[in-house]
Order: structure tokens, then sequence, then C-alpha cells
């Protein structure tokens, strides 16, 4: 029995030939991961261990991006764990404020998240890098702190379903746009335990950002990992970053698929998912809803070719008066082309503000949370009750595009709505 | 090593809420998560379970947030075991990762009935019906997992290994 790309990682980094679906394994992880929320507890569990050192010092990840700047004394207090650890262990990568961005969005950018890799991160979004080709999920606080220990950790290989883009991109249609479809086809427990797979001829053409986006929100369908193939696109952009070795792997002809999708994206519209749940998906089109605010950013949609997009739909524009557009870069790098290119004056002049690379609001944290009975549009991936701030406000998850015309519109809107 | 009770059955999709109400997390001493372990599945299940007794459930068993608060709960009310149709991925995880032994077979979720007196051996993941007299066969644990939950779980298996 053949099997898939994440059977292959997994099996590698157990040392063993093969792997089943089902099978419990003990395999090395390559780059360990936690966040300014989840790794003071993974710290202070690894410290109550009394061990002198992490496993391997370079592949240990502390990045503090949740509510960075500092947000309140407590938040403060968190990263300051995560510096001072950091020092004490020699821990290369670690980026405070000037340096830091999204975590998802920062690791790829640095070229830490390979092909072929096995990464876990105490964040569900680190599935994220499967947008690589490594197998990449997210796992608790205990789990991180055993693996900066041991440099290992326990899985169960993942059955698999295969998603197969055709057809041509309609425009203003993106990866963001292909997973909402997909979690709106499946539901939000769809892939529960599962590898999503994404492949097709509209995959291949995809870039690396809109393969991230997708890999991103495999979670939201319950996935364990989202994962694509590497091709030239990968090695191009991975070359570009790195210059370690990585391995290739690809699925093999005859490896098992609980179930096999085929969508015709030539029917697929910009869309958005209301409130409260990824899988409530509807055409942006003449959707119409009022909105208060509109959020582009996060590690789903706030790289550069989103801002470029939300540039492209803005310029020239004004936010409509009764709406607050936040545009936040998801790096410092990202950050730096926004301005040189000029994005910044686009958004500027349309009388949105640019914020410093944080999740912010994404998960309600600051610079941005919503008030009782506010509606946000959001290029996030979560629109969970009291998600971005008060339990009765509202998200609606959406492209680049769509959320930079319904800025523009005061309501949610398809992007050639704008005239 | 075994578990050996009576079954207490529950349905399927029972969420991280009903074994541990939010409500209660404000604290994250396991003895007082377990006073309220199940509260909202059953209001009465702390006070008729006995130390040793089974949890068997249907699907998807700790669906909901990531809590780990929800294992923890369940570990701390002295239950050996949980059996279930399936479980939430994170559940399994956290559960696997603070030793507390569960079980998945959809067969044995199905035919035990409540008050069953139930004998699982862990090395062989034979699922033993002592009042039915049936037997049910689940996946074992290999040697590695069971390492965890015998040494009372991840953290304490990483402690034995370094030293
Ligand atoms: S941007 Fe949002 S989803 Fe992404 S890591 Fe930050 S809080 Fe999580």
């Amino acid at each position: 029995m053949g099997m898939t790309i994440s059977q292959k990682i997994l099996a590698a980094h157990a040392d063993r030939d093969e792997v089943t679906a089902g099978d419990l394994i003990e395999a090395r992880v390559d780059l360990v991961l936690g966040n300014d929320i989840t790794a003071p507890i993974a710290i202070k569990e690894f410290t109550d261990l009394n061990i002198k050192s992490v496993f391997d010092p370079e592949k240990v990840a502390l990045i503090p991006d949740h509510f960075t700047p500092n947000k309140d004394i407590k938040s403060a207090e968190q990263v300051k764990i995560l510096r001072e650890f950091s020092k004490a262990q020699g821990i290369k990568h670690f980026y405070d404020v000037g340096r830091v961005g999204v975590e998802h969005a920062l690791l790829p950018e640095l070229g830490l998240t390979r092909p072929g890799m096995l990464i876990i991160g105490a964040d569900s979004h680190t599935c994220t890098y499967g947008a690589m080709g490594a197998f990449s999920t997210g796992v608790g606080s205990t789990d991180m702190a055993a693996a900066m220990a041991v440099g290992k950790t326990w899985f169960k290989v993942p059955e698999a379903m295969k998603f197969i883009y055709e057809g041509k991109l309609q425009p203003y249609v993106s990866g963001k746009d292909l997973i909402l479809h997909t979690i709106g086809d499946i539901g939000v427990d769809g892939a529960l335990y599962r590898s999503m797979e994404f492949t097709g001829t509209v995959i291949s053409s995809l870039s690396i950002e809109g393969r991230m986006t997708m890999a991103n929100m495999a979670i939201e369908a319950g996935g364990k990992n989202g994962i694509i193939e590497p091709d030239d696109i990968t090695l191009e952009y991975i070359r570009s970053r790195s210059s370690e070795e990585f391995t290739v792997y690809s699925s093999d002809k005859d490896a098992e698929y609980v179930d096999v999708r085929e969508y015709d994206v030539s029917k697929i519209e910009p869309l958005v998912a209301y409130p409260h749940l990824p899988e409530n998906v509807k055409p942006a089109r003449e959707s119409g809803v009022k909105i208060d605010q509109v959020v582009i950013g996060s590690c789903t949609n706030g790289r550069i070719e989103d801002l470029r997009v939300a540039a492209e739909v803005l310029r020239g524009r004004k936010v409509h008066a009764d709406v607050r557009l936040l545009v936040i870069p998801a790096t410092q790098e990202i950050y730096r082309k926004a301005l040189y290119e000029g994005l910044f004056n686009v958004f500027l002049e349309a009388e949105g503000i640019v914020s410093a690379p944080t999740c912010g609001p994404c998960l309600g944290g600051h610079m941005g949370v919503l008030a009782a009975g506010e509606k946000c549009v959001a290029t996030t991936n979560r629109n969970f009750v009291g998600r971005m701030g008060h339990p009765k406000s509202e998200v609606y998850l959406s492209n680049p595009a769509v959320a930079a015309a319904s800025a523009v519109m005061g309501k949610i809107c398809h992007p050639d709505e704008l005239k | 090593m075994k578990a050996h009770g009576k079954a207490w059955k529950f349905g399927n999709d029972i969420n991280t809420d009903e074994i541990v109400p939010a409500r209660y997390l404000n604290t994250s001493d396991p003895d007082e998560l377990a006073k309220h372990c199940m509260e909202d599945a059953d209001e009465k299940f702390m006070e008729k379970m006995a130390p040793g007794d089974i949890i068997v459930a249907g699907s998807n068993f700790g669906c909901g947030s990531s809590r780990e608060h929800a294992p923890i709960a369940i570990k701390a009310a002295n239950i050996s075991c949980v059996i279930a149709d399936s479980f939430a991925r994170i559940f399994f995880r956290n559960s696997i990762n603070i030793g507390l032994p569960i079980v998945e077979s959809p067969e044995a979720a199905e035919e035990i009935n409540e008050g069953d007196e139930i004998e699982i051996d862990f090395d062989s993941g034979t699922i033993e019906n002592i009042t039915t007299g049936k037997t049910h066969q689940a996946k074992p644990f290999p040697p590695f997992m069971q390492d965890i939950i015998k040494k009372g779980g991840l953290m304490n298996k990483v402690r034995s290994e370094l030293s």
C-alpha cells in the first residue's frame, strides 16, 4: 500500500519504512513553536523537569505575537518569560518587537519551515507550513514542553482526504475562497483527525501566499494538517529563504484516501463566512450586511500579496464614513515592503490605519476589539462567538479584496460592485 | 496494566464544557475540578460513581475547547478508563499526555450497558464485559504510549527518560 506525503514525513521521522493510518508513533520533530500565550505554560513545565537545556536551541522558536507590543502588564510579564528563557537557553529564534511578526507568517519568511520537516507548535494554526510540503500540526502546551526537552513527540498517523481544484479562477477569487468553499462543503468537523491534501492545476499555479492561506485553515475543518506537494513555486520560495537542505516528499499513486473531492473553481465566487462558524459560507456579492470595521491582516491573509490586492481595490477610494479600516502587515518584512511599495499611502489616503505586526484583533486581544452589536469583516480565520471582542459582536471572514471593497461600500460586497 | 470497574454510559458529542463546565475553570486544582466531573452531562455523576469506574461514550467524546482541564477532571475523579466510539483530536492528545487511559472501540461503546462490570487490559487492548461474558478487542496502545499512561503522563515519562 502506498503512502501519502503526510504519512511519508511521519514515517521518516519515526525511522520507519512505512506507517499506516491509525498507527501510533513516536517521531522526531524538526521545529517546536510556542507563542506568548502557550509558551509560558510550557516553559514552566519544562523548568519543573530540572534539566539544563532544551534538546536543540536552534529548533525551538518562541514568538511573542498575540498581545505584542505588550498590551498590558500581564502580557508584558508573559513575553518577559519568553525573553528570559530564550536568553538563558540560547534560543536563536526568539524575536522581539521590531523583528517579530505573526508566527505563521514569520517562520516561513525566515526559511525555518521547509519541505519534509515535521513541525509542532502550541498554536492551532501551526498547520500553515503544509503549504511548503512540511507536516505541521498544533498541539497543547504539555506537548510543547516535552518536545522542547526530548525533541520528539507522539502522533496518531492520520487518514487522508484529497481535494482537487480544477478550472479557471474568477476575478478576485483567491486561496481564501477555495478553502472557505471547501470548509463550507465538508463542515467544521469534516476533516476531523485527517490530513487535507490540496492538489490540482489550480493549486499548481497558486502563489505560496495563497497556499499558506489554504493550509492555515485546515484546522477550521477539524484537520490535523493541511498539505501541498512541493513544486517549482515551493522550491523557488524556499531557496530564496534558506540554504539548508531539505527532502521533498510526494504521495504515492496508490496512497489511500478516505475521501476525494474535486471542485470546479470556475463556479466559485468571492465568499464570506457568516457568524459564527467558518462553514457558514455565502457569496459576497449582494450580501449587503452593514459593517462597522474591517481588519486586513493575520496569519491567514496578512502577507504582502494580500496587502497589494487590498491596496489595488482601495487606490483612489475612501473608506465609508461609518467604517474603521485596520491594516496589519503580518511581519516586519511585509511592513517594510508595503511601505516601500507605497501601499501605506493608499491605505492612509483611504483613511484607514496601519498597525505594527501583531495578532491583535484576530483573537480579540487588542488593536481593534469590537463592542456589542458591531460587525466586522476580517481576513482572519475564525468567526466564533466573541472571537474579536464582545460576545454579541460578529465576524465575517473574507479575502482581502472583498474586505477592502466592503470597507469602501460600508457593507459586504463583491469588489466589482464598486463603481 | 488493567482497569476494572462499573460502566457509566454517555451519548455522542460530549463536549469539554459538559465534562468540566467553564464556570469552574478559575482553578486548575485537579481535586477541585474532579468535584464537577461530567456535571453538565449528568448532575449526580460524582455521587453515583465509585473510584475505578469506567466511562463509556459514543462518538466525538471531548469535542469543543482544547482545555486540558477536561481529562484532568476525569482522571482526578478516579475514572480508570474512558471507552468511546471515537475521541475529538485534542482531547485524545491531552488525555494521553496527562496519563488518562482512553480506548477507542465502536463495538464496545455500542454493546456495553450501563452498570456492566468491565475489565480492560491495556497491554493487549482486550475489553472484557464480565456481566455479559462478551469480549471486545481494541487496538492496544504501543509500548511507548502504555509507558506514558503507566508513568502518569507525558512529563513524568520525559522525567524518567532524562534521569
Ligand atoms: S493571527 Fe490570529 S489565528 Fe493567526 S496566530 Fe495570531 S491569533 Fe492565531
